[in-house]
């Protein structure tokens, strides 16, 4: 199958290389697509900037959802739904970028994708065209609100394990619907849910349409909670809530690959949708640290204050750039598919499917991005970083959810591992190919030719090219060594994750740059260059740490030398004064006084 | 009813200004341009005009072709269709010529424009085209509305309100609160590709003036606080060191 761009396979990009020409940046978003970002940043500056400390009070029941509705007047509900059902059809990427945007929207960014989301898509992707006819243009108008009920008290992230039951009536002509669902965003204002429930003893949920009025629905009241308190969440209780046949989603016993499918969506726009808290943060952080003033100057003129301040811009850059490149490549695949004679809906599944391993890095690299930065924002405030009347204490409560909801980063992390050892063992990625290659490699003398360095870029490219073999080294060791039990070591499932996603988060940044230089030289990249740099810099440290520790668990004596001998030779980077380039990228951030990689 | 809204490309309010070339050029590096705010209250009065009264809206703007996507964002909003007068606006009275030229030739109802742009905030251009083409221009206008051939208008004066019956056509300077800014909505960016964007090239008239350089306001001092209880000493400040009282 020929891929537009020739993009490598989900997954992949453990293995081949990829060249800046493969990969979308984010500042080739066209003009119309930027327009509609601006539109939607707005609609947060004017709907929900001026009414965050209303919405979290949770004192006026209508606020919400009124919200929203102007939300469905201005389009933004319906991103990437198809114009026959009242959406705009646009891409992908379109949708993400929106999700980015509305990021910094605090509590309100929840209930969005609660209901853009996971409340809209399973009907989208999943729904007959009579359930998309009916229902697809009421969500995107915000005529009706959605949620998505499948987490129950005992099935967090296991999900399958629900005692929520489907009853078929006598006459079947409906299922009763019996259960009790948990930590239901939207729920207490929600006129349709979408809900996982099982019938008889069937292995796998089943998913239903259920709207509000087929009665049989109650609800506790709402939850207190640490952050995004404007964003409803509720217990719902479904007893005997009677649903016609008709309102099955897809088949019997799909609900739990629709369960999967969507939060692989879910997740790579959470990714995206952290990108709007970050840069926000930053830009009041910086704003902050030129005001605040002691020893008689600014406090951003300080060398601690700048490393801060650059490192939240570094890590927005580098989760940036994997999130977009992610979307794209997603968008992409999703046209080859079509242009091949697929279905347009299975094709949307299918193309995400296929890169559900870079779903789960944009949510973990993009949740633990947003975690870093509001937590230095609260740091740059000092005291009044405490306090609620300044706006840190609030983005940091918010942010905590990120790293929980959507599948927790444990989950995702032993997922995406599990997902690469299962392609590679299905020969969808030559995993095992170059593993071996690189076992040779390390019983070799090495190499001591030194790459091209008159290209830009070209020594942080050979750093990558050597961390990969690290991966490949450690993923390949550990899967032949535990075989299976590998799933129950979970401590090396986390490590070689974390290798997964610094690679990832490094290369998006490396290419995002080298397309950059290529198109406005050098001169005009110098900062984003710095950036880049730092990262890879600590994604060596970061990959090194986890590389000892997932030998110092699995390998013992002479072996154990040799793979740390390989780590050793594997994570060799040439000094780089981050002091320095992280306070060049400080002052470039101070003379714009906000995030200057991407307006969005 | 035909209504003309003149736009003006200017920087973001929030944009660092900086200057090149010995300080006789505006640096354009890294700026966001915008719709003028008191234009984009124009426009979005237009806007409700014409959808009360039907007819066409049109969006014009005098400018080089990096005024484009500000025409479009216009389209978005709800205009119509958009001219742009290709040449760079040298000053006030060239575009006020450029403005009236076309103006003239469509017949325009309601000619709008914000009070001032945001930029050199001259608050010139209105007045000029009124006088050019024999039309009343009033600003600024804060309420405008349409009863068959007549405006009905208002405007702060000096220590006061004023009340104008205006028959049309006429040129107006807005400003808030004659309207609310409009967020374009999602399918109207998307229609606004379509839409007509017509370019004209520009007669060549005179200009009156031009730059001899740009020097930034000096920076704020730091400020002083007083407890209520500390008026004297106050008032002595403001005589003795702001030389205000």
């Amino acid at each position: 199958m020929e891929t537009k761009n020739n993009s490598i396979n989900g997954g992949e990009y453990l293995i081949a290389d990829t060249e800046s020409s493969q990969v979308f940046i984010p500042e080739e978003f066209s003009e119309e697509q930027l327009m509609m970002a601006q539109a939607c940043q707005d609609f947060v500056d004017t709907e929900i900037e001026p009414h965050k400390e209303a919405i979290d009070s949770m004192k006026q029941p209508d606020l919400v959802p009124e919200i929203l509705r102007k939300a469905g007047e201005l389009g933004l509900l319906g991103i990437a739904v198809p114009e026959e059902y009242g959406g705009l059809g646009m891409s992908f990427n379109t949708s993400m970028l929106i999700a980015d945007i509305i990021g910094s929207a605090g509590s309100f960014s929840t209930t969005y994708g609660a209901h853009s989301g996971i409340g809209t898509l399973p009907i989208l992707y999943y729904g007959t065209e009579e359930q998309k006819q009916k229902y697809l243009p009421k969500l995107v108008n915000a005529e009706w609100a959605a949620c998505y009920c499948l987490t129950e008290p005992d099935a967090g992230s296991d999900a399958n394990s629900g005692k929520t039951k489907a009853t078929l009536s006598e006459d079947g002509s409906h299922y009763l619907i019996t259960g009790q669902k948990m930590w239901i965003s939207n729920g207490g204002f929600a006129d349709l849910l979408i809900v996982f429930a099982r019938i008889e003893d069937d292995k796998y949920l089943s998913a239903f349409i259920v709207e509000k009025s087929f009665g049989g629905i109650t609800m506790n009241e709402e939850e207190k909670k640490m952050g995004i308190k404007g964003s409803s969440t509720r217990q719902v209780f479904f007893n005997d809530c009677k649903v016609p046949v008709e309102n099955m989603l897809s088949e019997r016993g799909n609900g739990f690959k629709i369960a999967v499918n969507i939060l692989n969506i879910g997740r790579v726009k959470l990714g995206a949708g952290v990108l709007g808290g970050c840069r926000k943060v930053l830009a009041d952080a910086i704003q902050y640290a030129g005001e605040r003033k002691q020893f008689g100057v600014s406090i951003n003129s300080f060398g601690a204050i700048k490393q801060k301040l650059a490192e939240m811009a570094i890590r927005t850059y580098a989760c940036e750039s994997l999130c977009y490149r992610a979307g794209q490549d997603i968008e992409d695949r999703i046209e080859t598919l079509t242009n091949d004679g697929m279905d347009a809906t299975l094709a949307k599944l299918k193309g995400v499917e296929e890169f559900a391993i870079e779903c789960a890095i944009a949510k973990v690299h993009g949740s633990e991005v947003l975690d870093y930065v509001v937590d230095q924002g609260v740091q740059i405030y000092g005291g009044m970083g405490y306090s609620a009347d300044a706006p840190m204490e609030r983005a940091y409560r918010d942010a905590r959810i990120s790293r929980i909801y959507e599948g927790t980063n444990e989950i995702n992390r032993i997922l995406m591992v599990g997902m690469v050892l299962k392609r590679a063992m299905k020969g969808e990625i030559n995993l095992m190919g170059p593993a071996l290659a690189v076992g040779e490699e390390l019983k070799a003398v090495p190499s001591f030719d030194s790459p091209d360095t008159s290209q830009p870029l070209a020594t942080e490219k050979e750093v990558l090219r050597k961390l990969k073999k690290v991966f490949l080294m450690l993923g390949g060791r550990a899967s032949q060594v535990l075989g299976t039990k590998l799933e129950s070591e979970q401590e090396i499932m986390m490590n070689l994750a974390d290798i997964m996603i610094e690679i990832y988060a490094a290369e998006s940044a490396i290419l995002r740059t080298e397309k950059l230089i290529s198109k406005n030289g050098t001169e005009e990249s110098a900062i984003q260059l710095a950036a880049t740099q730092v990262y890879l810099f600590e994604a060596v440290d970061k990959i090194q740490s986890a590389g000892k520790e997932t030998i110092h668990s699995f390998l013992s004596g002479d072996e154990q030398k040799v793979m740390l001998m390989g780590l050793k030779r594997f994570t060799k980077m040439d000094a780089v004064n981050t002091k320095e380039l992280r306070r060049q990228i400080a002052d470039a951030l101070i003379a714009k006084g906000k995030y200057l990689f991407f307006q969005g | 009813m035909k209504i003309l809204v003149c736009i003006t490309h200017v920087p973001d309010t929030t944009s660092r200004i900086q200057f090149t070339d010995n300080n006789t050029k505006f640096d354009k590096t890294g700026v966001q341009f915008v719709i003028g705010p008191y234009d984009d209250y124009a426009l979005a009065r237009a806007v409700e005009l014409r959808d009360q009264t039907g007819g066409k809206l049109t969006v014009l703007n005098v400018g080089e072709a990096e005024t484009d996507p500000t025409l479009r964002k216009a389209l978005a909003i709800g205009a119509d269709e958009a001219i742009r007068i290709n040449a760079y606006p040298k000053d006030s009275y060239f575009v006020a010529q450029q403005i009236a030229r076309v103006a003239q030739e469509g017949a325009y109802d309601l000619i709008l424009m914000g009070r001032e742009s945001s930029d050199y905030n001259g608050g010139m251009v209105h007045g000029m085209v009124g006088e050019m083409m024999g039309l009343p221009s009033i600003s600024p206008v804060m309420r405008l509305d349409i009863e068959g051939n007549t405006a009905k208008l208002s405007r702060e004066i000096e220590g006061g309100k004023e009340e104008l019956e205006v028959s049309l056509p006429l040129v107006a300077g807005c400003q808030e609160p004659i309207a609310e800014w409009k967020i374009p909505n999602m399918r109207g960016i998307m229609s606004a590709r379509s839409k007509p964007l017509t370019v004209k090239e520009a007669d060549a008239y005179d200009v009156h003036a031009s730059i001899v350089s740009y020097a930034l306001p000096p920076a704020k001092g730091a400020v002083k606080l007083f407890d209520k209880d500390q008026m004297e000493e106050l008032v002595k400040l403001l005589k003795n060191e702001a030389n205000v009282l």
